[in-house]
């Protein structure tokens, strides 16, 4: 386990090595954005130094490497304001949508891929098979522009209760103040579309992956003994088939973070959530190099660690891999 | 009964690659409609779909913002968003195989610092590194492309190098070894060709993967620039009139999700058949 931590240690780090040598080795100017037009060549030269961009590039990789180890990764240059603290007020938007989200996307995945591995070849089977198929190739901000026309707008033409009519914007309804559980409603109700897509298209992947591989487990020969010895229904899909494909799922859930940070920055963009998804698309966009390293160190650091606690938890669910 | 079925979704999704494509190039070419140029704006915008403008034109989807024909807008972006895919996919997988034979057939620190490199690769979201990519250089075309081909390789080259390392060992190619083919020809003749299969089921599936990141990008402002269309700059450019015009952000959307579709439904069916070849070979040889 300690020889897994460091190599993932390592591998964080090297992804951090190379997206610094990417942006460093892009042709565009920081410098350029930051300073205004009416400025003199002296004070461009001024902020370039401030910013250590006047270093050459090992100097500021050093720079950078003895940051991080401190945890210190710099500050944002659009911002003004270290970037630790930019994150730390975006992380948490971005861990709330994405568990929320994952939680979903398992709850509604497994069951829907069970059922049609149970009722292979059906009608049921088919028509899951093409919905699944359908939302998983939808892209998100599409489907996020479809739900805001019906639940927001729509709802709002039609006249539906006030309980269907979702706010489609921000975290939380402008210029009201709410307290204790009023806050937490309309937290919820900003909430529920951004969610139901990510859960949706997680879902659908999920489904899909889960139908082949309880069918291919549906096939061995302890589910047909299972059978024959009197088992329920429930009890042969419960304690043996889940059983038996639980270390996959286990596997897939570290494996579908990436999925769900892609999903993320778009439906933040749409939905317009303070998180990391458009923190980083606007730090890209202003060119901001701290935050945009700062930023896909959280990406990496994530998915690095996902894939690790999804090791560790291994032999948790598969005694076949107990040492 | 599964197999008729599967058979049939194959054909089914073949079918609308073929219809899309052909109308991709077909439709913009024989069409009077200047899908890029904006003329009189007042009189030609936000037309709904299947019907007149001012001019008496009929327009099957309706006009966009600007006046401009959304059907053939969307059929142009359809060549782009196509051959963004194809092309962004299949010379990903290229790089892929090349990287991933190199780190099969060389091994020792070659094949460790290869392996690193995709890994560290893999480690970040494909979206986050696109995103990282594309900014750094000018946004357009060509970029897409570039940026797509390099965060797309390290997959296949994980697949390619580990059946080449199960392919190495079978008795025909020690067979071919003995008879004292080159390391290149063994290679080449006898263990690539038997280990493409997974790595042709991901260029498949990476296509409809390619022509989502592409839209994704465009959508974002940071892929394919308006004017040129592009699915994902036209749901963009759809995005505030989804109360008074919805259909200017719905039909990309559809031919989006139809062409990914398609896509997976065929590198679904293509690995299923794969999976059937390897499964009969296995029974066969117990």
């Amino acid at each position: 386990m300690l020889r897994r931590i460091a190599g993932a240690l390592l591998l964080l780090w090297l992804v951090l090595t190379i997206t610094f040598a990417l942006i460093r080795l892009a042709p565009g100017d920081p410098a350029t954005f930051l300073v205004p037009p009416s400025a003199t060549p002296a004070d461009a030269a001024r902020i370039r130094a401030e910013l250590g961009l006047d270093q050459s590039i090992w100097v500021q990789y050093a720079r950078w490497a003895a940051g991080v180890l401190h945890g210190d990764l710099g500050e944002s240059f659009s911002l003004q304001q270290p970037v630790t603290r930019v994150l730390a007020d975006a992380l948490p938007v971005s861990i709330g949508l994405g568990a929320a989200s994952l939680a979903l996307t398992f709850i509604i995945g497994v069951p829907i891929g069970m059922l049609q591995a149970a009722r292979r070849g059906r009608p049921l089977d088919r028509a899951l098979t093409i919905l699944t198929t359908f939302v998983y190739a939808a892209p998100s901000f599409w489907l996020a522009l479809a739900l805001i026309a019906v639940f927001t707008y729509g709802a709002a033409a039609w006249g539906l209760p006030a309980a269907v009519r979702l706010p489609a914007f921000g975290l939380h309804a402008p210029g009201v103040q709410l307290q204790g559980r009023a806050a937490f409603v309309d937290l919820l109700r900003h909430a529920v579309l951004p969610v139901s897509i990510l859960a949706a298209v997680g879902a659908a992947g999920i489904a899909r992956y889960a139908r082949s591989s309880v069918a291919d487990v549906l096939s061995h020969e302890f589910v047909r003994t299972a059978r024959a010895k009197g088992a329920s229904a429930a009890r042969v899909y419960f304690r043996h088939v889940l059983a038996t494909v639980l270390p996959a799922l286990v596997v897939l859930f570290a494996l579908s973070l990436p999925g769900l940070v892609a999903g993320s920055i778009f439906v933040e963009a749409v939905f317009a959530w303070p998180g990391m998804g458009r923190l980083m698309v606007n730090a890209i966009i202003a060119r901001d190099y701290p935050l945009v390293m700062g930023a896909a160190a959280v990406y990496a650091a994530v998915v690095v660690f996902a894939n690790l606690a999804g090791d560790a938890a291994l032999p948790l669910v598969d005694p076949r891999r107990r040492a | 009964m599964k197999h008729a079925f599967a058979w049939r979704l194959e054909n089914v999704a073949t079918g609308m690659l073929v219809v899309l494509a052909t109308a991709a190039v077909l439709v913009p070419m024989l069409s009077r409609q200047d899908p890029l140029g904006i003329g009189d704006v007042l009189a030609l915008r936000l037309v709904p779909p299947l019907s007149r403008d001012a001019h008496g034109v009929f327009h099957l989807l309706g006009t966009d913002r600007f006046g401009r024909d959304l059907f053939v807008r969307m059929m142009l972006a359809g060549r782009i968003s196509l051959a963004v895919g194809v092309v962004g996919s299949v010379f990903a997988s290229a790089a892929g195989t090349t990287i991933g034979a190199i780190a099969a057939w060389t091994g020792g620190i070659v094949d460790r610092v290869l392996m690193a490199l995709a890994d560290a690769l893999l480690a970040l979201p494909r979206l986050v590194l696109l995103l990282v990519c594309t900014t750094l250089w000018r946004p357009g075309l060509a970029t897409v492309v570039v940026v797509l081909v390099f965060t797309g390789w390290m997959g296949v080259a994980r697949l390619v190098r580990a059946e080449l390392l199960g392919t190495r060992s079978q008795p025909y190619v020690d067979a071919a070894r003995a008879l004292g083919a080159s390391p290149m020809r063994l290679l080449w003749r006898h263990a690539l060709p038997n280990s493409l299969g997974p790595a042709i089921v991901a260029t498949t599936l990476g296509v409809g993967n390619a022509i989502l990141l592409e839209s994704g990008l465009s959508f974002l402002g940071m892929g394919i620039q308006p004017p040129r269309p592009s699915w994902g700059n036209m749901i963009a450019g759809g995005r505030d009139l989804i109360v008074v015009a919805p259909w200017v952000a719905i039909a990309p959307g559809l031919a989006l999700i139809v062409t990914v579709l398609a896509c997976t439904l065929l590198g679904d069916s293509l690995r299923d058949r794969l999976a059937g070849e390897a499964g009969a070979t296995l029974r066969d040889r117990a």
